[in-house]
């Protein structure tokens, strides 16, 4: 093997792969042939940094130095300076907002500095598509050491110690799932993988599968040997094409290495993976529906129990963790239960992932120890609002979750605070939203989204979500009543009582939430009829400042509906009767002159 | 009998492509989303009468194959444009103004959401959430990720694929 004196290692995730990223590395790969450097230097592409917001990152070892928004045309530069010379390129380090120096190694970089990455330890260090760098960072040894101690009683035993619970969102604890699954006898159980991650705005199981395959592998292997299952199937999205090649390429190289098969490590164990392709529906995330989706079937929930442990996949015991809870699992037991349960809070243990994003100056993916509060969050690891603005809420759970204001940005994020504020942890998307965020709109968009995805079985979540986005939208419209807003509450309680799943009792939080954080904003719209935001289209009103205006007719002319009268060089104004709220008036005005009311 | 009809309909390279796919999962029932996903793969969309081969070769209901084709957002009957882009509205686009990218986008290609523009080049979907939240408000137009898009870039970047053909 070559001894590489310089390692280039750069991001291939989604996020890095659109701004060229490929482009980097084939740049970077023909320099170093030109140079002559291919026996010195080695370029990998790895799984996701984090730092998406100044991607694509290159970071050069073994100096640990971290470059952001690299182009390919950067790479010339890179070479000839810092490979070549032993001069780091200044322009492209990171700048601190604070004082405005470069930082070059990550680790004293805001944004990583209270961050403590388990799930996400090898996202950016190796390259997924080769298992010797995971095997050399420990990887099979946990699976290795379960296999020779052979005792899955045991093994759960550590797990449930742990305190590890759920990264799907519920945080049920995990060692008692497995516990519950093994107990059922069956000539065969399955161990599933739910990597449906439909959750808009929550990207942290793509990012573990693009960036560390094998630890799903891994854990699955073991979580298929405590419960004694021999086949291990990952329901995956299809719109993840890059993570399924990714998957696709380590579940053959543990095939080549004995690591799945016949007889792991020399042990009656065996075990293989086998992936199913998810077709875009939210509702797969629900255990029951995804099982059923597996079968082929359209992917609708069922009542529990009889529980998947019971009656899962084919009607045989299976148990389903998330991408996020296995890839702990490895580290746990190489670590052990006691190192685990150190981190976090009292009934959360360990880290969660955070994908953070919205109007806020870091977006990225983070990993954090329970019990951060989500100002540590939003302005140490986020680095505040975007362009300055005030910051507002901050939405966890996604469509199952609610907006959290500024009174619970003290709180240490753990599972059961989350809930008793009125939100949940979810699978961990975190949408920051500035004072130009509506939260009326807010509701509404989760609503748009929640009827769209309803799977339509049980009614009160078909008809009664329909009715609760039918409320909100009259409301951002203008026509709304203080009755309708007693009636959204009402109806809200109803459906979280009666729904049949988790998707259907959930929905209407984001309502609940933002009628309880932001009851002055709904009574704005209702009785005012106006938004405080300015971002209901239908209750902006543009008006022209006869004192600015020059009478130019540039807003005139461009008006999509002629709805701007006036002569030339004479203050012009807008008939509202006729105004479509386009904006393109106030785009078009070089004199500051047209302004929303 | 109805079944004659339909073969004489699609192609027999399409029927026979279809065929064989099923064959490749063994004609089994359970996997009936796979079937789809490949189907589509090739053939861009799931119109009736593939519906139909692939409810016969797989020994099952057309009701039931319609109704895994209709639940699922991914499985499409209309044919998509040679140019197909998607509208990215998951939450970190929409709070960075997504919604405006969907407008420029029908506003320029004089389409709505699900629709496909009358010379067969665009087709406009929205969907939630590529991943690349770090670039939002995002889209994406035959596979490539436009990222920062603001409504005045969406008439260049229509040009720019416009002025391939």
């Amino acid at each position: 093997m070559a001894n590489y004196k310089y390692h280039i290692l750069l991001c291939g995730g989604t996020g890095c792969t659109a701004s060229d990223s490929p482009k980097i590395k084939e740049n970077f790969e023909q320099l170093l042939v030109e140079k002559n450097l291919t026996n010195d230097v080695q370029v990998i592409a790895t799984g996701c940094f984090g730092f998406c917001e100044k991607g694509p990152i290159v970071k050069i070892l073994p100096d640990n130095t971290f470059y952001t928004q690299v182009k390919p045309e950067d790479c010339r530069e890179i070479i000839d300076e810092h490979i070549i010379k032993g001069r780091k390129v200044q322009r492209l380090l990171y700048e601190n907002p604070e004082d405005q120096k470069h930082i070059s190694d990550s680790k004293h970089m805001g944004f990583y500095k209270k961050q403590m990455r388990i799930a996400l330890r090898n996202c950016g260090f190796i390259d997924p598509e080769n298992i010797d760098e995971y095997i050399a960072r420990d990887g099979y040894k946990a699976l290795a050491s379960v296999l020779e101690q052979h005792d899955p009683a045991a093994t759960i035993d550590l797990i449930k110690k742990s305190g590890l619970r759920g990264r799907g969102g519920a945080g049920f604890p995990t060692g008692l799932k497995w516990e519950l699954c093994a107990k059922n006898a069956a000539d065969q159980k399955y161990i599933i993988c739910n990597a449906d991650e439909g959750d808009p705005g929550a990207f942290m199981d793509r990012s573990i599968l693009e960036g560390d395959p094998h630890s799903i592998i891994e854990a699955m292997a073991i979580g298929g040997f405590c419960i004694g299952a021999t086949i291990g199937l990952v329901y995956i999205r299809a719109e993840y094409p890059l993570a399924i090649h990714r998957l696709q390429v380590a579940i053959n190289q543990a095939r080549e290495y004995g690591l799945l098969g016949k007889n792991i490590f020399g042990t009656d164990f065996d075990f293989d993976i086998i992936l199913r392709y998810g077709a875009g529906a939210f509702v797969c995330g629900e255990e029951t529906a995804l099982i059923h989706s597996m079968e082929g079937l359209r992917g609708e929930p069922t009542f529990k129990p009889p529980f998947p442990a019971v009656e899962g996949y084919m009607k045989k015991p299976s148990n389903v963790n998330n991408v996020e809870t296995y890839a702990n699992i490895p580290v746990i037991i190489n670590k052990g239960w006691e190192w685990f349960s150190s981190i976090g809070t009292e009934k959360s243990k360990g880290t969660k992932v955070f994908a953070l994003a919205g109007q806020i100056n870091n977006v990225g993916l983070i990993e954090v120890p329970m019990g951060i509060t989500l100002r540590e969050v939003i302005y140490e690891i986020g680095g505040g609002i975007k362009g300055g603005k005030k910051f507002k809420a901050v939405q966890t759970g996604g469509p199952s979750g609610g907006c959290l204001t500024e009174k619970f940005l003290d709180t240490p994020i753990d599972y059961d605070n989350l809930v008793a504020a009125g939100s949940m942890m979810g699978s961990g998307g975190m949408i920051v939203m500035d004072e130009t965020s509506c939260m009326v709109s807010v509701a509404k968009f989760y609503l748009d989204f929640t009827v769209e995805e309803s799977c339509g079985k049980c009614s009160p979540c078909r008809i009664g979500n329909k009715r609760l986005c039918e409320i909100l939208d009259k409301i951002t419209k203008g026509h709304g009543t203080m009755e309708d807003l007693d009636k959204l509450r009402n109806l809200a309680h109803v459906i979280k009582d009666t729904a049949l799943c988790g998707l259907g009792q959930t929905s209407p939080n984001p309502v609940l939430s933002t009628i309880d954080n932001f009851w002055d904003e709904y009574v704005a719209h209702v009785t005012e009829k106006k938004c405080p935001a300015g971002q209901c289209k239908a209750l902006k009103k543009y008006v022209i400042d006869p004192e600015k205006c020059k009478g130019c007719t540039a807003c005139a002319r461009n008006c999509p509906v002629g709805a701007i009268n006036g002569t030339v060089k004479m203050p012009h104004e807008i008939n509202q009767e006729l105004c479509i709220k386009c904006g393109t008036c106030m785009e078009k005005c070089k004199f500051n002159a047209i302004s929303i009311k | 009998m109805d079944n004659k009809k339909i073969i004489i309909k699609m192609k027999t390279e399409v029927r026979e492509k279809v065929i064989e796919i099923c064959k490749k999962f063994n004609n089994d029932p359970g996997e009936l989303i796979n079937v789809l996903h490949q189907t589509q793969d090739f053939l861009g969309y799931l119109p009736a009468e593939v519906q139909e081969l692939i409810a016969e070769e797989l020994h099952m209901p057309t009701a039931k194959v319609y109704g895994v084709v209709s639940f699922y957002a991914f499985f499409t009957m209309t044919p998509k444009g040679k140019y197909p882009v998607s509208v990215c509205m998951g939450t970190a686009c929409y709070v960075r103004g997504g919604e405006k990218i969907l407008d420029a986008f029908k506003k320029e290609l004089g389409v709505e959401v699900g629709e496909t523009d009358a010379d067969g080049l665009f087709s406009l979907t929205s969907l939630r959430c590529v991943g690349a939240c770090g670039l939002a408000p995002v889209a994406m137009v035959n596979g490539k990720v436009f990222g920062r898009l603001a409504p005045a870039n969406i008439k260049d970047i229509v040009k720019e694929y416009r002025e391939m053909e």
